[in-house]
């Protein structure tokens, strides 16, 4: 139905796209894959109309396209979705559903058939919400629905998924992926953009990896498995994807037991809790989105007020993120572009944020001192850059994340907590960042990791603890730690299926 | 310096560039003389009516660096000559009326810097409240009169000289130097940075945003005080109506000019004080240059259209293409792979 | 369950109601029409620019030349019927053209070069203002007898009170904003551009178009305005109207429209201009009040509107967020 064929598309000083070909048949989901940078946005880009390429051709139906604008690759019948949703959270769902093609009778919207053709067009996604009220008001898995509604209302042919999924929780994801199979059903093209390889085998039906701007493979799912996909990414073997972590699982090992939380937390939010940390110890938090697994950690870090905290000399003040940090505490957040970076300040600032707020503003650090410490991360964690001075905004996500745990890794704190560490990030600075808290353990630091992906809190916590419906309902330690386990622990229940 | 200079180099050229535009239509624009112990000359004049302005654009370059805006500043500028001029009538002599004007300046932007740090609203319907109010609490405080006032002492500070140079544009460099140096020696800079960038993002790595952002505010608050001594001091007396009107505009206008983008992070105090000189010589120039006066606020807003289109992001980028298609007619890729 | 996106809108009305019964308790004169076709008429031209900086907030822009421009064209009628011999309709439509064509080319502007409004349109109020003292320096009497015609139409209401030629036309102007804003494809252009101008864009709306379009509306609503001021006090002065612009955003923003943009009525905002006036009236019934009491009123109603919104907004967000739980 879709097919490519030797895509080019040049930027100064790179070759975006290099002779890239891909095809997609009605009726089946085919993944796109690839490293940060391998070219799966630029070629969705030229598909949506965003970018013009500069050789090849795309043709839909056997008929040559060139979109020039998203709106000009909408009415060709490709439509996309996006990670952020593309719609407006401040118009009503159905404004949201008919903008643009708005039911008018002498140049008047006429609202009550607006509301429903809105209803009309939800009806087969099973989706029954009042489209009358503001799409802000309902949770992102159904802002996803709605904007799959719009896409495929208006173009019909092509559904382009790009990472749908990054902010929703394994119910959620669920509900999606049943949208998205009777889509499939109905004989439309969908390609399916991710980073988590096990929605691709779960969903797709073929899969293409492009690396560096070229195409590398494309091959039927069940022609490959999980580590071969991983190779074709990379270009690469991979050592192990996750460090070979099951023999520290048989025993539990006593720690000195550092920090001791009581009472955290407050009724309808989450806990209250009690939490104990020992020296060197990784604390694993999981649960699904919304659990109150975040807000166990801001309550931790001071964000919310509510619980004490001791350590062996006495209490400490933790109830605002000064306090946490000058209590030697560091939190990495789960957003860590709306909550971690300074975009538009250098990566040498960014590292010396935390610390030069902790010595105040009258004792401002030496530049020389900030150049010096910046280097020693964009080294030890493996930063790309081409200098210190550029502005964080402009590094790709895994290295803003990097950035983000320099700027803490500088505070030397006794305690960090990770909000999903890994989350948007490729599969390489994902291996070195699991690598990179191995080595941090080592040192005698207390991490505790939030984790929607399961291989990594297995791979990296001496306990899990299980957070469902805003309480702690489990501690897994020592051989416990399994995958089995965890989904148990956060299953039970909790019938999977009953959403929205 | 090298650095700071370069970095000046466009508000540096505009400057000049609007200086030669003066000098060609009025050769005498240059000249500079000493007469009875003090200078004088259009360009010393400039520099003594450019003060509030200056001053003024000083504290809001902070505010805006915090993505901020401070729209009642002209106010505070009218509530605090009124306070000075109420204050030496009333007998608290000159360091007491100072004082007063000055604590009036501080709690004003205590207030705004309240409502936008605590309280949370946006900065411009924050700051529109005391722009509103305030006018009419400096009539309160003169009972609708112009509030007249004999004190040598502080009538010296609007239009005395030290050294021979005028007090105000005393007053408004070294204010200038000294918010630059607190911004710069210190780490307060970075900090207002990363809160007018991020401030989520600022205050989970510690950075105390809330007290950062009234401070801004109050800083703002005491520049106006600064003006509306000032003002006060060279009218000898305090006008509520009219003293700092629209001033505010000016000053955003000087700050813009100055490069700073109104959406927050990086700034230079340096540059929003080139800018407040480029407004003040624009506006002193048409005088000189002998156009009837209706024609100064037309001319003026031509000259800053110009000035802002030059200075706008797209039109630089295109400029930046365009000189880069002149100096490489080859594609950009093959630069790359010829460069040894 | 009350759709939430009202709530300020009820806040609005809600106020100005109790506000009309502290007045009608005070002074039981104030509820007769009279009093009525006064609001209407002296207000006339505050709530017809109001309805323009609506919808340009709205779009979450912001349009300071509006007070310039009204002044201009009071002066611009005002040298036209005295130097020229056209009717004053001809005028009138020139004006239009003129002030609609000045939004509208800061609209492209900010655009093109990417520039904030706030920027883009103070350059305008100099230079409107500045086109207005290039006319003339003085007050310019018009005595045009269409004109002092139209001054003098009115409709006797039922009470002896006057409704004005100017006043209904404001009203109309409302009505009209309201459809516009509410009911039509530009309407949803222009919350969409509130929303969010990346997502905007993405889902079809044509930026620069309805950028344009929103401050030509602006510059048209100015324009009419300037006509009403000018038949309201029959003359044209470069030095009128200063600061407009800034009583209309407060009327907006009282009126319930949130000022970074997405969210409001154009209604809300005729109810904000009428506490606005509601508020002089008591004054000048009150007759021991200061003028300055004014200022200090309606900045403190601002402050009461915005830290009701903020909580209203704070509840609703919690609502949702109990929701989900």
């Amino acid at each position: 139905m879709l097919t490519i064929r030797s895509l080019t598309k040049r930027f100064p000083g790179t070759l975006a796209l290099d002779d890239v070909r891909f095809d997609l048949r009605a009726g089946e989901v085919h993944a796109l894959l690839g490293e940060n940078g391998a070219g799966k946005s630029t070629l969705i880009k030229c598909l949506t109309g965003a970018y013009r390429p500069d050789g090849g051709e795309i043709r839909l139906d056997g008929a040559k396209i060139a979109p020039r604008s998203t709106s000009e690759a909408q009415e060709l019948g490709i439509g996309t979705v996006y990670q952020e949703v593309n719609l407006l959270p401040n118009l009503t769902v159905a404004q949201n559903l008919c903008f643009g093609r708005e039911p008018r009778r002498a140049g008047m919207i006429r609202t009550r058939a607006m509301t429903r053709a809105a209803q009309d067009m939800l009806d087969p996604y099973g989706l029954d919400i009042d489209v009358t009220r503001d799409l802000g008001h309902y949770s992102v898995a159904i802002r996803q629905i709605v904007a799959i509604a719009r896409a495929v209302a208006l173009s019909g042919k092509v559904l382009i998924l790009d990472e749908p999924t990054a902010s929703l929780d394994a119910r959620e994801v669920k509900m999606l992926f049943d949208v998205v199979r009777g889509l499939k059903a109905r004989g439309l093209g969908i390609v399916f953009v991710s980073h988590f390889l096990d929605q691709v085998f779960d969903l797709s039906d073929r899969v293409t990896v492009l690396r560096n701007g070229r195409h590398i493979v494309t091959e039927d799912i069940a022609a490959l498995d999980r580590l071969s996909l991983i190779e074709h990414m990379l270009g690469h073997a991979l050592e192990t994807e996750v460090a070979d972590h099951a023999t520290s699982h048989d025993a539990v090992i006593a720690r000195p037991e550092m920090l001791t939380f009581r009472g955290m937390g407050r009724a309808g939010v989450v806990g209250p809790f009690d939490l104990d940390v020992g020296q060197g110890e990784v604390v694993g938090l999981a649960g699904l989105l919304g659990s109150g697994r975040t807000e166990s950690a801001e309550y931790l870090f001071g964000l919310r007020s509510g619980g004490t905290a001791e350590d062996i000399k006495g209490p400490i003040p933790i109830d605002t993120p000064r306090k946490a940090i000058a209590a030697g505490f560091g939190f990495a957040p789960e957003d860590r572009k709306t909550d971690g970076i300074v975009a538009e300040l250098s990566v040498r600032e960014n590292i010396a944020l935390a610390l030069q707020a902790r010595r105040g503003w009258a004792r401002p650090m030496p530049r020389a001192e900030q150049q010096r410490l910046a280097r020693m991360y964009i080294e030890r964690l493996d930063i790309r850059t081409s200098d210190a001075e550029k502005a964080v905004g402009d590094l790709s996500g895994g290295n803003q994340q990097k950035v983000v745990l320099a700027r803490w890794l500088a505070m030397n704190p006794r305690f960090l907590i990770l909000d999903e560490p890994t989350r948007g990030i490729d599969v390489g600075a994902h291996a070195e960042i699991l690598r990179l808290i191995h080595e941090l353990v080592g040192e005698g630091m207390s991490l505790l990791v939030i984790s929607s992906e399961l291989d990594e809190l297995i791979a990296v916590a001496d306990r899990v603890i299980v957070v469902r419906d805003r309480a702690h309902v489990a501690e897994l330690t020592g051989a416990e730690i399994r995958a089995d386990t965890i989904v148990r622990a956060i299953a039970r229940h909790d019938e999977i299926g009953e959403v929205a | 310096m090298q650095r700071t200079l370069t970095q000046l180099a466009p508000q540096l050229v505009t400057l000049a560039a609007v200086v030669l535009l003066v000098w060609v239509v009025f050769p005498g624009f240059l000249d500079i003389r000493l007469v009875d112990g003090r200078l004088v000359g259009p360009v010393i004049d400039i520099l003594k009516r450019g003060a509030p302005v200056a001053l003024l654009a000083t504290g809001m370059t902070l505010v805006i660096a915090t993505r901020g805006i401070d729209l009642s500043v002209g106010t505070v500028m009218a509530i605090c000559g009124a306070v000075a001029a109420w204050a030496i009538d009333g007998g608290f002599g000159l360091g007491g009326a100072l004082a007063l004007a000055i604590v009036a300046g501080l709690v004003a932007g205590l207030w705004n810097g309240t409502l936008v740090a605590i309280v949370g609203i946006q900065p411009i319907v924050a700051t529109l409240i005391l722009m509103t109010a305030g006018r009419g609490i400096a009539q309160l405080i003169t009972e609708g009169r112009i509030l007249t006032f004999t004190h040598d002492g502080f009538a010296w500070l609007g239009s005395g000289t030290l050294l021979a140079v005028p007090v105000p544009a005393v007053i408004w460099v070294l204010t200038g130097i000294a918010a630059a140096l607190l911004m710069r020696r210190t780490a307060l800079g970075l900090l207002v940075e990363a809160v007018g960038i991020n401030r989520r993002a600022a205050a989970l790595a510690g950075v105390n945003a809330t007290v950062l952002l009234i401070a801004v505010y109050m800083a703002s608050g005491l520049c106006a005080a600064l003006a509306g001594i000032i003002t006060a001091a060279d009218i000898r007396g305090a006008d509520a109506n009219n003293a700092g009107l629209w001033l505010e505009l000016d000053a955003i206008l000087a700050v813009v000019i100055g490069g700073n983008s109104l959406l927050g992070g990086r700034f230079s105090v340096a540059a929003s004080l080139i800018g407040a000189m480029i407004i003040q010589t624009i506006d002193t120039g048409i005088l000189l240059a002998g156009f009837p006066s209706e024609y100064n606020l037309v001319i003026k807003a031509a000259l800053v259209l110009v000035i802002l289109v030059l200075q706008s992001p797209r039109f630089a980028a295109e400029w930046r293409t365009w000189r880069a298609a002149r100096a490489e007619p080859r594609p950009a890729g093959q630069v790359q792979e010829d460069a040894p | 369950m009350t759709n939430p996106r009202l709530l300020p809108l009820y806040a609005t009305i809600a106020i100005f109601l109790v506000a009309c019964v502290i007045c009608y308790a005070q002074f039981p004169y104030m509820a007769s029409t009279r009093v009525l076709g006064n609001l209407l008429t002296d207000n006339a031209y505050l709530g017809i620019v109001a309805v323009g900086m609506t919808v340009v907030i709205l779009s979450g822009g912001i349009d300071l030349s509006v007070g310039s421009v009204i002044a201009f064209s009071g002066v611009f009628i005002a040298v036209l019927l005295r130097d020229t011999g056209l009717h004053p309709l001809v005028v009138f439509a020139l004006l239009l053209v003129v002030t609609t064509a000045f939004g509208a080319a800061m609209g492209g502007l900010i655009h093109v070069l990417e520039m904030p409004a706030f920027i883009v349109t103070l350059a305008g109020m100099f230079l409107a203002r500045g086109a207005a003292y290039m006319l003339t320096i003085d007050s310019v009497p018009i005595d045009d007898p269409f004109f002092t015609m139209l001054q003098k139409a009115y409709y006797l209401m039922p009470g002896k009170g006057r409704l004005t030629l100017i006043g209904v036309v404001m009203l109309l102007s409302v009505v009209a904003g309201m459809v516009i804003a509410h009911r039509t494809r530009f309407g949803s252009s222009v919350f969409a551009l509130g929303g969010g101008v990346q997502t905007a864009r993405l889902m079809g709306v044509k930026v620069g178009r309805t950028t344009v379009g929103i401050y030509a509306f602006s510059g048209f609503m100015a324009g009419l305005s300037g006509i009403v001021f000018a038949i309201y006090t029959g003359s044209g002065y470069p030095l009128a109207t200063v600061g407009t612009e800034l009583t209309a955003i407060a009327a907006v923003v009282i009126g319930g429209a949130i000022l970074t943009g997405g969210a409001g009525y154009v209604f809300g905002t005729l109810i904000g201009v009428l506490t606005m006036g509601l508020i002089q009236t008591y004054i000048v019934f009150d007759g021991t009040l200061s003028s300055w009491w004014t200022k200090i009123v309606i900045g403190g109603l601002l402050l009461m509107f915005i830290v009701l919104q903020k909580g209203l907004l704070r509840l609703s967000t919690a609502r949702l967020a109990g929701g989900a739980a």
